[in-house]
Formats: C-alpha cells, structure tokens, sequence
C-alpha cells in the first residue's frame, strides 16, 4: 500500500477463488440454480394487463383529459368564463371567449359565460394548474387517457366535447370473446 | 443402370430419394414457425407475460404474419454493401442447415407398402463429419453477411462470428469423438443403434462430459444467448444482420430456428438415443414422433437457456472454449479411448 489510508478503509473480504475443479462445479451449480429460478417464474402466472380489453385503473386524483361541468339541479355551466384557467395555464393551451348571460338565454350561473372554451390537448401537459386555478369547479382533469388522433385539429377540444361524457372507445374484441 | 443421388446404406430408387427428401425438409420447416411461436410464448411466461396472442386463436398466426410482412419488405441493400455476397450470404445459411438436417435419422429402414424406405435424408458412412463440413460452412453465411454489408457493426459481428464459432466447433467436434469412438461408427443410424440394446445406456449418461460441451458448443455454433455476441443487439445493433431487412432477414431468421432444431436433432441422435424409448418397443410409426418430440424438448432448453443467462463478455467467452472446454473435450476423448480399448 502506497500510504496510510487510515483505519476507515478496510480490505474486502471475498469469497475464496478456488482451483478449476471448484470453479467448473460452482459454475455448473450456478447455472442449474438460474435455470430453476427461471422455471419457477412459471407457475406465477402472468402479470400483465389485456390493454384494450382490460385496462390500468387510474388513481382518484390522476389527472387524464379536462371535463366541464354543468349545476347538477339546475343544469346551468360553472364555468363563467373568467379565463383563470387560461391565465394559470403554462402551456398556453386553453382559449376562453366570454359573454354576456341573457335573462332569456342563461348558459351559467354567474353573470358571464364562456361563449369559447377550447383546449388544444396536443399542448396541454396535464399539469391540473386550471383545475387548481378554477373558482368554482367548473373544469376539474378527468380519468380518460386514450385521446390519440389522426389529424392535429381533431386535438383541439370544444366546449360541447368537454361538457360531454368521455367517449367511449371501441374495444378490438368485445368482452366474453 | 443404378443411379445413386445419396448414400444410405442400401439400394433406394432415386424418386424415393427425392420424394423423401422433400416430406423431410416440409415437415421440419413447419416446425420453424411453431418453435418460432414457441419461443416468444415460452420466454413471455418466464417473464409473467403472456407473449403474442392477438393474431389468430392463442396467437397462432403470428409467425405468419411476421413472414408476410417481411416478405413484403423491399430488399434493401446498402451502398457500401457488395452486392452479390450480401445477397449470397443468407442463401448459404440456409441451405447449410437444411443440408445437415439431411443427415437426421427420424427412424431406421422401415418397409412402406413393400418399399424399404430409410426415414432419413442420407445416412453417408462418414455422416458426422458431413455434419461438421457444414457446421463449418454456416460459418461463412454469417461472416460473409457481416462482412459484405459493409457497415461497422455487421463487420463487428461478423469478425465476433468467425472468433467463437471457429473455437467452439473444435470443442463441438472433439466432444462427439467420445461418443463414435464407443459406437465404433460415424454413420448417425448405426450411433443410433449403438444405444438401442436392453444393455446399451444413451450417451448422454456415459458420454455425460460429452454431451454438456456438445449442448453448450451447439448454443455458441447457433448464435444463441449466452452465446449470441454476434448479433449481440446490445451493444452492435444486430451484429451480422444489421443491415439486412425484408426477404433476406427473413432468411437468417428462419436459418437460425432451423439450426436450432437440427441441433437438437443431432443432440438427440448422438446422445439421447434417437427413435428409441426406455423400457418399452413402440411400433416403428411412433419413431418419427418420439425423435420430434424429444427435439422439441431439447429447442425448450434452448428457450430457457435464453431466459436465464446472461450474454457472455467476449473474453469469458474465449477462456470458456478454449481454457474450460477445449482441455475437457480433449480429456473426455483420452478417457473414453483409453476405456473403450480396456474393456
């Protein structure tokens, strides 16, 4: 040893090398303890999900595609198109047009509603600061992940498709085939 | 005028010759795409996972449609590439498989509607060494392919290629000097019937050495995992076959499963006994059966080898065919001469 390297460093400890006799057993032992490892992985079955057919539950707070939502009672938006949303938004991604509520035309409960409410979904980075932003849970980030699309337009989310009920995607194989 | 096509023993017409030729190399081809199923299948349960299982029932049809979609592919060649040895070079492979499995004996002469038929390709007086000529020749299909796509890493895995299959047929080769030297015959029916007696063990318990480096040189020879530096996809893309795609890929792929059943093949005839089954006298249609099934269970190993190990440094690898099996191959050799004159 070159120096001192204090009572901290200590020498490790390895197992004995043993002669070529010892080290083609051990290899041979070694490799029959892998297989068996391996072939016991059999018996556990599977552990993977049938994607369509079966999918990943999604925990309460997981943040998929926005929903709007309307008073349960009386049917009106929350949303009263403050555009907090599009303001607290650090992609940019959600447009907000308001208007004025007509007496004979009521769309929300407050004074203004959003005439334009769109999220452009091939920006949004699901970070739920527009649900945090919202005053009155008018969009809150729903459970729904399968939003792929053809065409980059299609991604662009309206008002009447996020008021909507997830779509149902059509699964490959129905179930029980 | 008696017209000879190969060498089996006995007088044969050419057209069974032909015809037996072709029923052979029909039946074990299918085999390809069910091993090739199986393997996916196999190694997806040692992982929990089901493996293909969308196209057709339980999967079934996804070797298919792999197939189609590669042959559908354009044959793509690189500029750097030369030409007539790219496309070459998976011919060679193929053929030099299909070649050997030529030389398996599902059963022995048996009598069809009066015709003595020998349920195998050839059954040359020197069979093992044909098997081993072209072992040897598989070498170039791989090398060749990696060398003539000229790119870096096909050159790699060519260049891998020839290093360990060189080193591991010698290993390969002397490990079954064991076994002729006690059937006292390099013709793989007269092995086969070496071991059929009530007295007579299968070489896999006598010539137990010899069967390990054999299995283990037949995993390095079919660039299987832990062997498979070559196209070890790690660290080289895909080794030898990097550049290759479509039809020709499609060619190595299925040239390797093959090497894989006729590996087993000849694993099974040379130490596992070939068509025959302890204890019991099956009648002769079963032979074909019990040398399939038991190759398949040999191609199961195979699978499960891959599940297990890891891929080999290629300095372990060297030291492993030339410090561990080349002395053991060499020493088995020595002994089992020295006790086969003894006793």
């Amino acid at each position: 040893m070159p120096y001192d390297l204090g009572p901290d460093v200590i020498e490790v400890v390895r197992a004995p090398k043993g002669g070529p006799v010892r080290g083609t057993y051990r290899a041979f032992g070694e490799t029959l303890r892998g297989l068996k490892t391996t072939l016991a992985r059999w018996n556990e079955g599977t552990h993977t999900y049938q994607y369509p057919e079966e999918k990943t539950p999604v925990y309460p707070r997981f943040r998929g595609r926005h929903k709007l939502h309307r008073f349960e009672d009386t049917g009106l938006e929350k949303c009263v198109g403050c555009s907090l949303c599009a303001a607290a938004c650090p992609a940019d991604c959600i447009r907000v047009v308001a208007a004025e509520n007509a007496p004979d035309n009521r769309v929300s409960a407050g004074e203004r509603y959003a005439a334009v409410y769109e999220i452009n979904l091939s920006r949004c980075i699901f970070c739920g600061y527009c649900e945090v932003a919202c005053p009155f849970d008018a969009i809150t980030m729903g459970h729904d992940y399968e939003m792929s699309d053809y065409n980059r337009s299609d991604l662009i989310f309206t008002k009447e498709m996020l008021l909507a009920e997830p779509l149902e995607r059509t699964p490959l194989r129905s179930a029980g085939e | 005028m008696i017209t000879i096509i190969a060498e089996v023993g006995y007088y044969e017409p050419w057209w069974i010759q032909l015809l037996k030729a072709l029923v052979i190399f029909a039946v074990v081809f299918q085999l390809v795409p069910v091993v090739l199923l199986a393997e996916r299948k196999v190694l997806g349960r040692f992982q929990h996972r089901y493996g293909p299982n969308r196209v057709g029932p339980f999967g079934a049809l996804q070797p298919m449609a792999d197939i189609g979609k590669l042959l559908f592919k354009q044959q793509f060649r690189p500029t750097g590439s030369i030409g007539w040895m790219f496309a070459l070079a998976p011919v060679i492979v193929m053929v030099t498989a299909s070649a050997t499995l030529a030389l398996v004996p599902f059963s022995d002469t048996v009598d069809i509607f009066g015709t003595q038929v020998g349920l195998y390709g050839i059954d040359p007086s020197i069979g093992v060494l044909y098997a081993f000529m072209f072992g040897g020749m598989a070498t170039y299909g791989v090398v060749l392919g990696g060398w003539s796509s000229g790119g870096k890493y096909a050159f790699l895995g060519s260049m891998r290629a020839a290093a360990q299959l060189i080193s591991y047929e010698i290993s390969q080769a002397l490990a079954l000097v064991g076994v002729v030297m006690m059937a006292g015959s390099l013709s793989l029916t007269e092995i086969v019937h070496a071991q059929e007696g009530p007295g007579d063990l299968w070489y896999v318990i006598p010539q137990f050495v010899g069967f390990v480096i054999f299995l283990v040189a037949g995993f390095a020879e079919t660039n299987r995992p832990p062997f498979d530096l070559p196209e070890a996809d790690a660290e080289l893309v895909q080794g030898y076959i990097t550049e290759y795609g479509g039809g020709r890929f499609a060619a190595y792929f299925a040239a390797e499963y093959l090497e894989i059943i006729v590996v087993s093949a000849l694993t099974v005839t040379f130490f596992l006994g070939g068509w025959n089954v302890p204890f019991v006298d099956p009648p002769t249609w079963v032979d074909p059966i019990v040398v399939i099934l038991k190759t398949l269970a040999l191609v199961f190993l195979f699978f499960w080898v891959r599940a297990t190990l890891p891929r080999l440094r290629y300095d372990q690898l060297m030291s492993l065919g030339w410090k561990v099996f080349l002395p053991l191959a060499t020493l088995n050799a020595l002994v089992t001469a020295i006790l086969v004159v003894a006793f």
